[in-house]
């Protein structure tokens, strides 16, 4: 909701508390509206943020107050010292040591599924998220959305009051409301209590518990991104709900079917680094990945073969290559390439117990099974795919659950109805009529993060603590549990599930750390208080990942799992947002801002289909257009985008939020008019156009690399060949160019230096995200992304290769390159950019008077000026965010990568302390500490021992514009794809196709 | 102008005159002072100035609105850091160079033609750089640290950075303003106290008489005037050359394609002389046909000046063609796509080619006698020729960096209000100061014009 007194929303407050209705109580002016007794209620309840300057005392009373407290503080000297009584630490807290971050293991939950990290802490402020190593689902990688959730916490516009129909309540009042409403309905009838699937122990015993205690509650989970298909494909597969682990490390061969797997879907952090291990072509086989796919992904981004097909192509594609593996299914091989399926499945034949098939979770529960069958006769089960218990509480129908509920609602069957962190009134499917449903509910209680649509339409409103906020606990991709515990006291008034749950079970003074804490004691039995320190202190209980189950495969083809699409209609894929995956991040400027892979769209979202599509229907990028489907229509921009296939279209969710807060509020269009509860991610749309435009802010235009070699790539073979063939790639044979300058002294240890794998980097953006939160990168808004102003100090630049519908993407990250001749440095007038010792190219803030000379000379363009005062100096809680050990940039100065200096100096510091070199993996930067894949490594080139001096003796190393002996500290490793010999190569290189700009 | 026939059969005389038969000094000296000391002014002049003068609240709202909100309120982006300011900036600083070369280079090859037009192409050099300053100074990020650009001694114990040109244009460009300045001021003197003695006005001769800084004439006075300003002469004409030369390496030292080229100092210098010609030609068209000054400011002058843009004109068309042939003689992938994807044939082809078109064709018209004497046709090819070096700019400025090397960081360059309101804002306070400078001093140097006469008449018949 609004909290800000704008003209408009006081001017509307006002107008509501006018005369009563049909009543000709008319008043004469504002004093004597104000003076009417019940003012102050009825202003609390039409504008909550104006009430808070509502206060019964009057203007003279103020000032008289006013004047006595002026007068008592003249009485004190003139230190202004805090009134209240300050209380040193006597006993200070153990480790704090000010200036000094603390780290804690904790986890994140993600649509159910929980991810360990590792929380930075400065002085008792969490600033940074990473990955926790020993945590299975990542291995220490992250993903954006991990990067952006410590902004979550920090978020000006979350909520912060319990409010009980607009106005401040408190939580003795909640309890109160709901223990009456219960005492109404001794048996649960008529209660119901609907949350985000979870795999939290504690909370599903706290759920069993109420449903125990009231046997006809009922409670439901639906979440907007779910694994629905995967259940009951699992159940056709193996009669019962299960999670599929992969391990990517084991498999030779993989066939992803419309699977993100690297980016989307838990554990997708740990099959992204398993999947990278075998992506070293001098260190051992690598691995070979076809996509088959009908969005554009990382995944497919990845593979070294990627064909764009329809859902219905790619379903017709599965079928015929299970055919061609010898199950019995009728395939109908019409329309496909008999060859590329006869390789693919002989591929995969070739390599049986190490060959993988996998499918996108949003894809039909046949195809699901199907999958699970030909991985059965790949005898991928028990080697590269195992499979155990779901770790969720409720495996299985998200959208039915939410159906059934809705309909209950409508019905009038529900009086009590409870939503924990959730948001069903923007994320339902449209069809589903939530918002009309739950007027017809007597009491509706809603808890989440911010006053969102679904606050604005319940009763009692409370806050949700963050997960750094609230002790928990929750379940890895495999079932490994962690337990969440916080770092802060909750910002505002913030409970946590647990603890509303608690207080519907009448202990409304339950903390969730006992509820959390006696559930674990009694589970972990004998290693008690010390098995349960030892799990909060690892960020993860060990050995806990569950058992495999033996089930054996009991699957009968049933035929295609959707319905073909009619000729001449889009087939349109749902999915979720990179940036903002379901929509409940779409209060993250970092998200909102983050390119997104393949498109670089940012604060927005488009119907993405390729050029031929949208040839033949007649529109063009920027265009809006009017997209219907069954359930209802949009209008969005069209965003023609390569890899997409002829036919075939992509709309994100997650956008058009109407009460996410200032950043989020109606960015982009809310698609869930065209969801359907039987099919949530696939329609058939038709797309017309409607005759107005849309801009978009894209941080990259162009598409090919105008046939430059920035990305160097080459096949198996081809390194076979010669192992050095990225050197064939050198302008001017690779020769120096000689400098008029004396040559820098680049001799004494430590010279830091950065080796970027492009054969493993998927192009994710986690580097992106967490470049900002470690540099305290502002965001600047969708008016300067388009302007092409955005401040990211790492950017992931991508090209197109090939035709346009199988076209091969590229992703590179590019960085301040820290050149060892900086064209940078000569040109600045006043000397604010220098050279270290350690071979840093440094950014002198204080100094920079902005000429931007060095930003126009330096040729890889990665120097961002903040043209405004781009950083937020006034917002209260983004100062706790920021990184004490980071500048805070203003207006008027160029800024760039900084190899983390902040985090070298650290190490440098400790080391001198102790007298001896930084080690080699003391300093990580943030982009490093980050990605997924370990694509990044950082380091002393000096050091011949060091990670970085190892890769950068690889054969494949190369320098981006080596010609121009601006020697870069950053170096490259020419990506090398594992392409299948029987398929002729796709990657002729595409020229005709460029359209910069 | 119209009035004047362009048909007109001129005499032999009427070509090569630099002033017109049947002047004396007090006609001379009359003619001019009178402009000077009349209360009124044309309305046209008037008009001028005070479009000027409204221009100039444009400059101030823009120069305010950068500072309050910063330097965002401007077309500039990634990659693009530089635009209109830098453009404008060399500009400014092209049309500047004219004056500095009549006045010091023709002074020292005592071209007599350039009498009538000194003072007022000196003018226009001071006014044109005055306008340039505005520009690196505003452009930068901070403008309220532009200072530390200065070498000064200071706290910080910082020093500017040598190495960089910008560093190198701030003492081009301030050596440039003091002695164009000095030499300017100095040139005034005598006629500053021809002011003092005819003015009628209190406050005019106390005026005049303040400036004219106790000028009276005596031999002496003349001696060392004559000292002066042939030592400031001296001291200018490197200037012609450094000033450009060192503005255009602004460009040159860089790594950027299209930037990255030795031939850049000559060629912005014969550009800046070019469009400075032109900038003359634009003014002196209309003042000598709105003061009656046709007689002192000559066809033959209209003439000299053609030939002079003719032949400058051909340099830079030289500059384009060899910028070419660099791109495609090295064989370096970038220059060849900077030329001939990315200016030619890329999204601002249109301002490559209407450069072209502008300073390569147009002035080809000027081989054409009959055009270079016919004010009206020239006046026009003045304004094509100020347009086109500004575009020279343009293209120089926006296509080299809008597409560099990595093609993942093109982007687009599109000017905002602010951007056009400061250029605007530049022309209109050069129109205020030029019709100052017409209200209140000699346009024309009127000893000077004595001085011609004088040999003139000795030429005629009497000897030394």
């Amino acid at each position: 909701m609004n909290n800000q007194n704008t003209p408009e929303s006081i001017r509307e407050a006002l107008k509501e508390m006018g005369p009563e209705q049909g009543g000709r109580a008319l008043w004469r002016s504002l004093e004597e509206l104000s003076r009417r007794e019940d003012f102050g209620e009825r202003l609390v309840a039409q504008a909550p943020g104006l009430a808070a300057e509502w206060d019964p005392v009057n203007r003279r009373d103020f000032l008289r107050l006013m004047g006595a407290s002026l007068a008592l503080g003249g009485l004190t000297s003139c230190t202004r010292q805090p009134r209240e009584k300050i209380i040193p630490y006597v006993d200070p807290p153990e480790n704090v040591i000010p200036g000094k971050p603390l780290f804690f293991a904790t986890a994140i939950p993600v649509d159910g599924y929980g991810v360990g990290v590792l929380a930075e802490s400065h002085m008792g402020r969490p600033t940074k998220l990473d990955g926790n190593e020993l945590h299975p689902s990542s291995r220490g990688g992250t993903d954006a959305y991990l990067q952006a959730a410590i902004l979550n916490l920090y978020d000006p516009d979350r909520a912060q009051i319990i409010q009980q129909r607009g106005r401040p309540s408190e939580w003795n009042g909640f309890v109160q409301a709901v223990s009456t409403a219960l005492t109404a309905a001794p048996d649960g009838d008529g209660v119901r209590i609907l949350s985000g699937n979870t795999s939290s122990p504690s909370l599903i015993a706290l759920m069993e518990e109420f449903l125990a205690a009231y046997p006809k509650a009922q409670w439901h989970t639906f979440d907007p991104i779910n694994r629905d298909a995967l259940y009951a494909g699992t159940t056709l597969a193996y009669g019962k709900a299960l999670d599929p682990v992969y391990a990517f490390d084991r498999a030779d061969v993989v066939l992803a079917l419309d699977a993100d797997f690297m980016a989307q879907g838990p554990g997708h952090l740990r099959y992204a680094r398993d999947f990278a291990t075998r992506r070293d072509v001098g260190q051992g086989a690598m691995n070979r990945l076809y996509a088959v796919e009908s969005s554009v992904t990382v995944t497919g981004a990845s593979a070294d073969h990627r064909y764009a097909m329809t859902p219905d192509q790619v379903e017709a594609f599965a079928r015929a290559v299970a055919a061609e593996l010898g199950l019995s299914i009728q395939a109908d091989v019409s329309g496909l390439d008999a060859a590329l399926v006869h390789a693919v499945a002989e591929d995969l034949k070739a390599h049986p117990g190490k060959a993988l098939v996998v499918v996108g979770e949003h894809r039909s529960p046949e195809l699901q099974a199907l999958a699970f069958a030909m991985n059965e006769a790949l005898g991928a089960r028990g080697t590269t795919l195992d499979l155990v218990p779901s770790a969720l509480a409720r495996p299985g129908k998200s959208m039915a659950s939410l159906a059934a509920l809705s309909g209950d609602m409508l019905a009038g069957k529900v009086s009590l109805l409870v939503m924990l962190d959730s948001n069903p009134v923007y994320h339902a499917p449209a069809e589903l009529q939530f918002p009309e449903a739950l007027r017809k509910v007597a009491l509706v209680v809603h808890q989440g993060h911010a006053e969102d649509e679904t606050a604005r339409l319940s009763h009692w409103n409370i806050p949700s603590t963050h997960a750094l906020e609230a002790w928990g606990d929750v379940k890895g991709h495999d079932g490994s549990v962690s337990i969440i515990q916080p770092l802060i006291e909750p910002l505002y008034a913030g409970k946590s599930a647990i603890e509303v749950m608690s207080a519907l079970l009448g202990r409304p003074q339950a903390n969730a750390y006992d509820v959390v804490h006696d559930y674990w004691l009694a589970q972990l039995g004998d290693a008690g208080e010390k098995g349960w320190r030892r799990a909060v202190h690892d960020g993860v209980l060990k050995d806990t990942a569950s058992a495999p189950v033996s089930d054996p495969l009991a699957w009968a083809d049933t035929g295609r799992g959707e319905p073909a699409v009619e000729h001449g209609a889009i087939d349109l894929s749902i999915l979720p947002d990179p940036g903002l995956h379901d929509g409940s991040y779409a209060n993250n400027g970092w998200l909102q801002e983050l390119p997104k892979p393949h498109t670089t769209l940012t604060w927005d979202n488009a119907l993405l289909i390729s050029e031929e599509t949208a040839v033949a229907l007649g529109i063009r990028t920027g265009d809006k257009v009017e997209v219907g489907g069954e359930a209802g229509q949009v209008t969005v921009p069209v965003l023609v985008t390569v890899g997409i296939p002829m036919g075939g279209a992509v709309l994100h969710l997650g956008h058009g939020r109407k009460a996410a807060g200032r950043i989020g509020n109606d960015i982009g269009v809310a698609i869930q008019m065209l969801q359907r509860v039987n099919a949530p991610y696939r329609a058939a749309v038709t797309v017309a156009k409607t005759g107005s435009g849309h801009e978009f802010a894209l941080t990259q235009t162009s598409h090919t690399m105008a046939g430059r070699h920035h990305v160097r790539t080459g096949t198996v073979a081809d390194y076979h060949e010669n192992p050095k063939f990225v050197d064939g790639f050198d302008e001017f044979k690779g020769k120096p160019v000689p400098s008029i300058y004396p040559a820098f002294d680049y001799t004494k240890r430590p010279q830091w230096g950065m080796v970027i794998d492009l054969s493993t980097c998927i192009g994710c953006n986690a580097c992106v995200t967490a470049c900002q939160a470690e540099n305290n990168t502002p965001v600047v808004g969708k008016d300067q992304v388009a302007r092409g102003r955005e401040l990211h100090w790492i950017r992931i630049d991508r090209y197109y290769e090939g035709n346009a519908a199988d076209a091969e993407v590229h992703h590179q990250p590019v960085t301040c390159m820290h050149c060892e001749n900086a064209p940078c440095e000569a040109v600045c007038p006043v000397g604010a950019t220098v050279h270290s010792r350690d071979g840093l190219n440094q950014m002198v803030y204080n100094r920079c008077v902005g000429t931007r000379y060095c930003s126009n000379n330096c040729p890889y363009k990665v120097r961002r000026f903040n043209f405004y005062k781009f950083a937020d100096h006034t917002t209260p809680s983004l100062k706790l965010q920021r990184n004490p050990d980071v500048t805070v940039r203003s207006r008027g100065v160029m800024e760039k990568c900084t190899f983390c200096i902040q985090r070298i100096s650290e190490a440098r510091i400790k080391a001198r302390l102790k007298d001896r070199p930084i080690a080699d993996g003391e300093v990580i930067t943030a982009c490093q500490q980050a990605c997924p894949t370990q694509a990044i490594t950082f380091g002393d080139l000096l050091d011949p021992e060091s990670a970085v001096a190892r890769k950068a003796a690889s054969p494949l190393k190369y320098s981006l514009l080596k010609e121009l002996s601006t020697e870069p500290r950053v170096t490259y490793l020419a990506k090398v794809r594992n392409p299948n010999p029987a398929l002729k190569s796709a990657g002729a290189v595409m020229e005709a196709h460029g359209h910069g700009g | 102008m119209a009035a004047e026939p362009a048909t007109k059969a001129l005499g032999h005389e009427e070509m090569t005159a630099v002033i017109a038969e049947g002047h004396s000094f007090e006609t001379v000296t009359d003619k001019i002072s009178k402009i000077s000391l009349t209360p009124t002014l044309p309305r046209q002049i008037i008009l001028f100035g005070l479009i000027g003068l409204m221009l100039m609240g444009a400059l101030m709202t823009s120069v305010a609105m950068l500072v309050v909100k910063g330097t965002g309120v401007w077309g500039i982006n990634q990659p693009i850091g530089w635009g209109f300011a830098i453009i404008n900036f060399v500009w400014w600083i092209g049309i500047g160079h004219a004056g500095t070369l009549i006045s010091a280079i023709l002074f020292l090859f005592r071209q007599e033609w350039r009498t009538s037009i000194n003072r007022f192409a000196e003018s226009m050099t001071i006014f044109a750089v005055m306008c340039a300053g505005l520009f690196p100074l505003l452009h930068v990020g901070r403008p309220w640290l532009a200072y530390w650009l200065f070498p000064y001694p200071n706290v910080m114990q910082m020093w500017p950075q040598f190495r960089s040109p910008l560093m190198w244009d701030v003492f081009a460009v301030s050596t440039y303003f003091s002695v164009s300045l000095l030499f300017w001021y100095t040139g005034l003197i005598p006629d500053l106290a021809t002011l003092r003695d005819r003015a009628k006005s209190k406050l005019a001769r106390i005026g005049y008489g303040m400036a004219s800084m106790g000028w009276r004439g005596s031999a002496r006075h003349w001696q060392r005037y004559e000292v002066a300003y042939l030592l400031l002469a001296g001291l200018s004409t490197p200037l012609v050359i450094s000033v450009h030369s060192i503005v255009s390496l602004d460009f040159a030292v860089s790594v950027i394609p299209g930037w990255h080229t030795t031939i850049f100092p000559p060629y912005f210098v014969a550009g800046a002389i070019f469009s400075g010609f032109a900038m003359v030609l634009t003014l002196a068209i209309p003042v000598r046909h709105l003061f009656g000054l046709k007689d002192l400011i000559t066809l033959n002058h209209l003439n000299n000046i053609s030939k002079v843009m003719l032949a400058t004109g051909l340099m830079v068309l030289y500059g384009y063609g060899m910028e070419v042939f660099f791109a495609w003689y090295s064989g370096n992938q970038y220059e060849g796509y900077m030329m001939f994807k990315n200016r030619m044939t890329g999204p601002y082809w249109w301002s490559y080619w209407a450069l072209i078109f502008c300073n390569g064709v147009v002035p080809q018209l000027l081989w054409i006698k009959k055009i270079r004497i016919t004010p009206l046709p020239l006046f026009v090819i003045s304004i094509v020729i100020n347009i086109g070096m500004w575009l020279e700019r343009f293209v120089i400025v926006v296509t080299s960096l809008h597409r560099d090397f990595l093609p993942s960081s093109w982007g687009m360059y599109a000017p905002t209000k602010w951007d056009w309101g400061l250029y605007l804002g530049t022309i209109g306070m050069f129109m205020f100061l030029m019709t100052l400078f017409i209200k209140f001093l000699p346009i024309i140097s009127q000893f000077e014009v004595r001085e011609l006469l004088h040999k003139k008449k000795h030429a005629n018949g009497h000897h030394e």
